[in-house]
């Protein structure tokens, strides 16, 4: 349970989420129509006659689209609707060609699902919750309009217009805005690993309906706000504490919320009204007779069934399963790439505890030096295995491996090469070892007095003294047996 | 020499074929007919260049020896049929003007056939009506004239009027038409033409301006069965662009043609017998019962119990469906924009879909955005959706029992322009036959059967099993056989 609260001047409050999640299908086509989707494009070059409606013009579904939206229900465990229909939602805007947004209202396509976001102490998520998903539909998105183009007029831009959209509805399921915040990057990490939306927040690909109350704890649900078209974690994570603020507020000096729809102003942190329920459009929603429904056999479900990946939590568990610390689990799942990436060390060769531990530290670190992301790593999985496998098979230390780790990114090298020509084995020579310690214990006979005397921390400078001198490439177990011996 | 433009689609086609005539003959035979028949306003725009750069392919493929199924013929196409570089307009101020960048299937296939086009033919507005009186291009009059010595001009039925007159006058042999409700069928009769509104699905509605999408259909009207048939070939088949196009081929309906019902059984549904309808309209329907006896039918009484509930229903689909198709028309892209001074967007469409849109036109949007309206949805739209499928289910039921189905195609013969435009219950009315099997989705034809009392055609209308448009057209030319209807309109134009 959150105990996430807002501190009104009258007690506590309780906030309830809901979320309605708005995810840009990957495909090259649109919805109904065969125009491409690239982001980006010159306004007004990626519109067919379908989508600038022209008269006479028809909508054909995609089946590309189709199928992303069932894989995607599938990832979230959710019921796959074998009927479902297309809809018209009726209303006139400028960036609206057809004067109606095909989308599924009374029919999803995808049914009840859920994802689990993972506990999170320190952001106030005690233990693993699931959020329930309500349903998934299929809808076209619109255009855009262009208000800064023109002193008196406004320009559409319709290369939007009739892209592929999965909206994505939560159940009201959650309490904090740490709780919605994982829940979308959770949704987010589906996607992604999914293959059906790039998740990319900033170009518009991803963006969220921000449903917020708030309520006594224990109390019915009260009147909830809608915050339209969000479209970061950390916004979405912003409206709902404002919200819920303001909401407490309000209730607190005697007024009552109303169901209205709402913006967000990211530049002031703060939302506004833009339409109350008594507002609101009548969208005259009824089948769209230009389309059957839509009916999916046994054969393309088994196809979308067999074409998912390996899911988060999965992963997850798998790493866990392999000794693989929880914190390095969840850092190696979030993204799929890194978990791709990760993968494909564990693929050639490399012992999995380790492999996590260097990924999540040394090449992450080494990564965010240079400014690339994973899919750009100068050094490929299999080199990368093989500079582990040198580590563990004792050719060379953990500290070694750190200059060899460097030098394969400057050089592009091979980490047996770079050992090889540098020199850079680990010895276990005990003659050239004791050598040097007996010169070390010689040249600090007072430290060595304090450790007899009982200063056993000491024994760390010792070894570090010794594998200076060996200029790290003394087997570090050699050296601590060697010490032992010659301070007993 | 004869003259060419008394000639059906087939003696066209094979006069043509037979090197009787050139087909820039032909083409120049009709154009000065269309040219010369301006009073009776079935064109809105002349394409006389078209049918002409046909004919001369025509000629060509002849020599050539690559001739295609309808070379030679030119024929009127229906301005709701979007024709790349040539003006389409539904017959509305709202698309004046507008000239698309491509062409419809329909169209398409028919000049892929080689077909030529004369013109785009005139209509009720956005195919709302039943007398084209409803057309911003003004009325298309009837070559047909009442044998009482007055001049009343008459209705050539609606929507496809422009399509009606233009062949029964001899402006074309065949032309394109569409059927929503009626709208191929009921102009067929009251001009004395046939026509076949195929089984929904048949012939793709890609690039057709859109009425109601569920009904619309596209089918030929034409002098007789033969030609509907060989139109229909040309028009019908499969389209990917249409989620609704049926994926059958399209059978060789022209071949298969034949008179002999002997084994086939007719149905005739007892709930079109209307209460106070025009006795000749029953006599009609009797002597066409008589006709297909001889033909060989076995004659059954069927009955379809929700008949009554068919003119209700229709009126609340189609206006919801054209409600949401017609939402298009806002000034934004193309066709008219109406931009008063200072005028925001909210204006803009006001005065846009105000002046662009006709009376009828804006009836039927309310209409249909009345049923679809919250609180008001289910007590109309759902019910009628429901309705539907009963009708539906009639006709399954009855189609148990009887291969084809015999009915008049309206309650009355053309009626004067002007006697319905201000009631239109009594305009819905004329639909009330045709109505049905456009709601349940069936083949349905029209063939002239006799004159009334004022020397005026009458229409019997034949409907189908889905997907049975050779039994429909079998029918029809077991009718006209024994019809000998032979009349046609004296030239006053």
């Amino acid at each position: 349970m959150s105990d996430y609260r807002i501190k009104g001047e009258t007690g506590e409050w309780e906030v309830v989420i809901g979320l309605e999640v708005h995810a840009q299908v990957t495909s090259n086509a649109k919805l109904f129509s065969g125009a491409a989707t690239a982001f980006g494009a010159e306004p007004n070059t990626q519109v067919s006659l379908v989508d600038a409606a022209m008269p006479g013009m028809l909508p054909v579904p995609n089946r590309e689209c189709i199928r992303q939206a069932v894989r995607t229900g599938m990832a979230i465990e959710a019921q796959i609707n074998t009927w479902s229909r297309f809809d018209r939602k009726n209303y006139f805007y400028a960036d609206l060609p057809q004067g109606y947004q095909i989308s599924q209202l009374y029919h999803p396509l995808v049914g009840e699902g859920s994802l689990t976001i993972a506990a999170d102490e320190k952001a106030g998520i005690p233990a693993d919750k699931v959020i329930g998903i309500e349903r998934i539909h299929v809808e076209q998105d619109a255009g855009k309009l262009m208000h800064d183009q023109h002193p008196t007029m406004s320009y559409v831009d319709l290369n939007r217009s009739g892209v592929a959209l999965m909206e994505i509805v939560s159940r009201p399921d959650m309490r904090s805005p740490a709780e919605a915040g994982a829940y979308v990057r959770k949704l987010r990490s589906i996607l992604r690993y999914v293959g059906s939306c790039d998740g990319n927040m900033e170009e518009g690909s991803m963006r969220a309906d921000v449903n917020v109350s708030v309520r006594r704890p224990g109390d019915e649900f009260g009147t909830r706000t809608e915050t339209k078209n969000v479209n970061s974690v950390r916004f979405v994570m912003a409206v709902i504490e404002g919200e819920a603020k303001r909401q407490v507020a309000l209730i607190e000096s005697g007024g009552t919320v109303v169901q209205e729809t709402r913006l967000y102003d990211p530049d002031r942190n703060e939302t506004r009204s833009m339409r109350s329920k008594e507002d609101a459009h009548d969208y005259r929603y009824f089948p769209d007779p230009d389309l059957l429904p839509l009916e999916l056999d046994e054969a393309f479900l088994a196809e979308c069934r067999a074409s998912l990946p390996e899911l988060p939590d999965a992963k997850r568990a798998r790493y866990l399963a392999a000794g693989i610390s929880a914190y390095n689990a969840d850092v190696l799942t979030a993204e799929v790439e890194a978990a791709r990436w990760f993968d494909a060390l564990l693929e050639a060769g490399a012992k999995p505890v380790a492999a996590a531990n260097w990924v999540t530290s040394e090449l992450f670190g080494a990564l965010n030096r240079l400014g690339k992301d994973i899919t750009e790593s100068p050094v490929s999985p299999a080199q990368a295995a093989e500079l582990l496998g040198l580590v563990a098979d004792g050719t060379i230390s953990g500290t070694i491996a750190k200059q060899v780790f460097e030098k394969m990114l400057e050089s592009g090298d091979a980490a047996g090469v770079i050992v090889e020509r540098d020199g850079l084995k680990q010895t276990s020579d005990t003659g050239a070892i004791e050598a040097e310690i007996a010169k070390i214990l010689a040249a600090n006979a007072d430290k060595v007095e304090q450790y007899k005397g009982g200063k056993e921390a000491l024994f760390g400078f010792f070894v570090g003294q010794t594998m200076k001198a060996m200029q790290g490439k003394a087997n570090p177990q050699v050296v601590n047996e060697l010490l032992k011996k010659a301070l007993a | 020499m004869t003259d060419l433009t008394n000639l059906t689609v087939a003696q066209i086609r094979d006069g043509h074929r037979a090197g009787d005539f050139s087909a820039v003959e032909v083409a120049e035979a009709f154009n000065t007919n269309v040219a010369g028949a301006k009073a009776l306003n079935a064109f809105i725009v002349e394409t006389p260049e078209h049918a002409l750069a046909a004919a001369r392919q025509a000629d060509a493929d002849r020599a050539a020896g690559t001739l295609k199924p309808l070379s030679g013929v030119p024929i009127g196409m229906k301005d709701l049929f979007a024709t790349n570089g040539v003006q389409t307009t539904a017959a509305s101020h709202m698309l004046e003007g507008f000239v698309p960048r491509y062409e419809s299937t329909v169209s398409q296939k028919l000049w892929d056939a080689g077909a030529g086009m004369l013109g785009k033919l005139n209509l009720d507005q956005f195919a709302m009506g039943s007398s084209n009186e409803t057309s911003y291009f003004g009325n298309v009059i009837s070559p047909w004239r009442r044998k009482d010595g007055g001049n009343a001009a008459l209705a050539p039925g609606g929507s496809s009027g422009g399509s009606s007159t233009a062949i029964a006058a001899r402006l074309c042999p065949a032309a394109t038409g569409t059927d929503t409700g009626g709208s191929i069928r009921q102009p067929a009769a009251f001009t004395g033409i046939s026509g076949i509104k195929p089984t929904y699905g048949r012939c793709s509605r890609w690039g057709i301006v859109a009425f109601a999408s569920s009904l619309d259909q596209a089918g030929p009207m034409a002098r007789d069965v033969k030609d509907c048939a060989i139109m229909l070939e040309n028009m019908a088949g499969f389209d990917p662009k249409d989620a609704t196009s049926l994926d059958l081929p399209v059978p060789n309906w022209e071949a298969a043609l034949s008179s002999d019902l002997k084994g086939k059984t007719v149905g005739i549904p007892k709930e079109y017998r209307l209460e106070g309808i025009d006795p000749e309209i029953d006599a009609m329907w009797d002597a066409g019962i008589a006709m297909l006896k001889d033909a060989g039918a076995e004659v059954v009484e069927i009955s379809l119990p929700h008949t009554k509930y068919a003119l209700p229903t229709y009126y609340i689909i189609a206006p919801a469906e054209a409600s949401s198709n017609l939402a298009r028309y806002d000034g934004v892209r193309y066709g008219l924009r109406d931009l008063p001074q200072g005028a925001g967007l909210q204006d803009m469409y006001a005065a846009t879909r105000a002046d662009g849109f006709g009376a009828e036109v804006k009836r039927r949007i309310m209409i249909g955005t009345y049923v679809l309206s919250a609180g008001f949805y289910d007590a109309y739209y759902t019910q009628a959706q429901k309705v539907r499928t009963l009708i539906a289910r009639d006709f399954e039921q009855a189609f148990a029992s009887c291969d084809v189905i015999l009915a008049p195609t309206a309650p009355s013969a053309a009626f004067g322009l002007g006697e319905k435009m201000a009631d239109p219950l009594a305009m819905y009315l004329n639909d009330v036959f045709a109505v049905p099997a456009s709601l349940a989705g069936l083949p349905a034809m029209s063939v002239p059967a006799a004159l009334n009392r004022d020397g005026l055609p009458l229409g019997l209308q034949i409907i189908g099993k889905a997907f049975d448009e050779q039994g429909v057209l079998n029918a029809g030319l077991a009718i006209e056989e024994r019809a000998g209807f032979t009349a046609r309109a004296e030239k006053w134009w």
